[in-house]
């Protein structure tokens, strides 16, 4: 008896194992159907690719500074040498390996504010909704007030006073970026608190804690995921711009948004001091915003049938207009 | 409705209150006002003489209660920096923020609408899809770079447009411009969703069996009741410019508003005149936050206002 049943577990466990590689599959196949998700979802894993390994990517350190070979244009100019791919900046340092190594503070700037901002809008919101009453009020209340905050000004000032770096830019932008979550978090697990398997929890005797985070939470994932990315794609812009105020990543560290602004003193003469950092800033969120709006389609069950009918459409246009090619040719 | 009032107004002032509290205590508690503000090398007796003057040498909370006193009189004090109150200059350069921003989001505005709406005639067509990548890229640009970008072509290529400064009416075009693409880019998104929920409701469909012309329709039956969400948006960028993201346009074209005082005031330590900045900033992003309640209102007739 005991043996059959382990069986039929393990059997059941098997099943499931391959029914989760297979939706992983699908999904591979839904992505290659919207090329712009694709797309995103490429440029996103070569950005992290490219920030993973920049010391060994990036031809020379960002910080080198070549006196002689100031400003120099990009090889495909007269003056460019294959040396300095795309220039150098008016301390002689690679514009190429400083874009590389810009990549790694932005990711990080990203990833650790959306960790940060998102475990605390996420349990905020998670607690508000299912523990509800005063809890609720305070939460809300508070989310109230700080969406009403001048939120960049302060963010400035404390920047300003306790003086910028790397940590102090990412707790700033976390303490200033929770609240989507949490009202978010809110919102959803209102909708779901009275499902059956939420009740049938709490009827077996599950304590809040475990309920929230063991029952509730991964049934958020989805929709945590897309605002998780959008926040992101939100952060690098936002570090970007801290950063070419003079109130975020401090030299000798690299930063997209510190180079735009260090170059803007040279835009005229060098163009492309400005140009490549920003438009590194601009394709990474662009990457971001991709896989996101792809992500919003395909967690739609709506929109994702009307994704798969197109697909169909096109496809049986393509056979039909094969077939009709080939009877035109045979008289 | 009085009820209603009340509430949003005593929510408005605890909004001020903590933006208060928070300014006070992190000029006040977690960097000293006095090195902040003082060269490096002035003599103790000067720090003590500038202690005293701006009563630093009290104790913290009869400081406090004098902040609160000063602030509901308006009176921030000196600016250290430009030797004259700071209310007169955020009274001098709010308005330039308030010109900027509205042409900036006017701008948005008006172009927004029409671009959605026709985007949204035909969802997945070839307008619609150039329009929402046209608005991905419109979100994904950096401010301060496409401001750059601008001034390279227009100011120095061209030389159709001044670089910087607020001298004639030309000079707004570009900082316009900056401020306006990425709430374009938002609007646009925004007025295509909410315009192809709306079309596919049955109202619009009995609107067009009727016979009645389609840009009546289109344009007063379903904008209308798309204009909610429009609304909301349009009152959260004209927030968010006033609660300091001008700064980054004001920055690059030194535009002299509020958001460019602000960093020159950052920059030169002057504590009294940040003070006063992000009150005013607080309470135009608390008045907005209460006119917009009223507009819902006059739009949507149904809308409870509790």
């Amino acid at each position: 008896m005991n043996r059959t049943s382990a069986d039929t577990l393990e059997k059941a466990l098997e099943k499931n194992r391959y029914e989760r590689v297979e939706k992983l599959l699908e999904l591979g196949r839904e992505l290659k159907r919207d090329k712009a998700g694709l797309i995103g979802v490429i440029l996103i894993t070569a950005l992290v690719l490219m920030a993973v390994f920049a010391t060994v990517i990036a031809p020379h350190d960002p910080t080198d500074q070549d006196l002689t070979a100031r400003l120099a244009p990009p090889v495909w100019y007269e003056k460019g040498t294959w040396n300095h791919m795309l220039g150098t900046d008016h301390l002689g340092r690679d514009v190429l390996s400083r874009t590389i190594h810009g990549a790694r503070v932005s990711l990080w700037v990203g990833a650790a504010v959306v960790l940060l901002a998102g475990g605390f809008g996420v349990v905020m919101g998670l607690m508000a909704g299912y523990l509800g009453g005063k809890t609720d009020a305070f939460v809300m209340r508070w989310i109230d007030t700080q969406v009403a905050f001048p939120g960049l000004l302060l963010a400035l000032i404390i920047l300003a006073v306790i003086g910028p770096s790397l940590t102090t830019v990412v707790v700033v932008l976390a303490l200033n970026g929770w609240m989507v979550y949490g009202r978010m978090t809110r919102s959803a697990v209102l909708s779901i608190r009275q499902s059956p398997y939420v009740e049938a929890a709490e009827v077996v005797g599950c304590r809040w804690p475990r309920i929230i985070f063991r029952h509730i939470l991964p049934n958020l994932t989805s929709p945590l995921l897309t605002l998780a990315i959008l926040e992101f794609a939100r952060i690098v812009l936002a570090e970007a711009a801290l950063s070419f105020l003079g109130l975020g990543i401090q030299p000798p560290a690299t930063s997209w948004g510190l180079d735009v602004s260090m170059g803007k003193n040279y835009m005229f003469m060098a163009w492309w001091l400005v140009t490549i950092p920003g438009c590194a800033i601009a394709v990474t969120v662009l990457a971001i915003n991709l896989v996101a709006s792809w992500l919003r389609l395909i967690s739609d069950p709506q929109e994702r049938e009307k994704q798969f009918a197109r697909h169909m459409a096109g496809t049986m246009r393509k056979k039909m207009q094969a077939v009709i090619e080939k009877e035109s040719r045979t008289p | 409705m009085g009820r209603f009032i009340y509430r949003r107004l005593m929510h408005g002032l605890i909004v001020i209150l903590g933006v208060t509290v928070i300014v006070f205590v992190v000029t006040r508690m977690v960097g000293d006002p006095v090195q902040v503000m003082l060269p490096l090398e002035s003599t103790l007796e000067q720090r003590a003489a500038f202690e005293k003057k701006l009563g630093l040498d009290r104790p913290i909370y009869i400081q406090f209660g004098e902040f609160l006193g000063n602030i509901a009189r308006l009176d921030f004090g000196e600016s250290l920096w430009q030797k004259r109150p700071a209310m007169d200059i955020v009274f001098e350069k709010l308005p330039m923020t308030m010109l900027l921003t509205a042409v900036g989001i006017g701008f948005a505005c008006v172009a927004a609408i029409p671009l959605g709406i026709i985007a949204a005639l035909r969802p997945g067509g070839a307008v619609d899809r150039v329009t929402v990548f046209g608005s991905l890229l419109g979100l994904s640009v950096p401010q301060f770079w496409l401001g750059l970008l601008f001034i390279v072509l227009f100011a120095v290529q061209f030389k159709i447009l001044p670089t910087s400064g607020a001298a004639t009416p030309a000079h707004i075009i570009m900082p316009a411009l900056t401020m306006g693409l990425p709430t374009l880019a938002r609007l646009v998104m925004l007025v295509r969703s909410s315009m192809i929920d709306e079309l596919n409701q049955q109202y619009v469909k009995t609107s067009f069996a009727k016979g009645l012309p389609f840009v009546r329709v289109v344009g007063l039956h379903a904008l209308r009741n798309a204009g909610l969400p429009i609304m909301t948006l349009v009152g959260w960028e004209v927030i968010r410019s006033l609660a300091g993201y001008s700064v980054v346009v004001e920055t690059v074209f030194a535009w002299p508003g509020i958001g460019l005082t602000a960093i020159q005031a950052i920059e030169r330590d002057d504590l009294i005149l940040i003070q006063a900045i992000v009150f005013t900033a607080a309470v135009s992003v608390v008045a907005i936050n209460i006119a917009m309640d009223f507009i819902y209102k006059l739009i949507d007739p149904r809308l409870k206002l509790t």
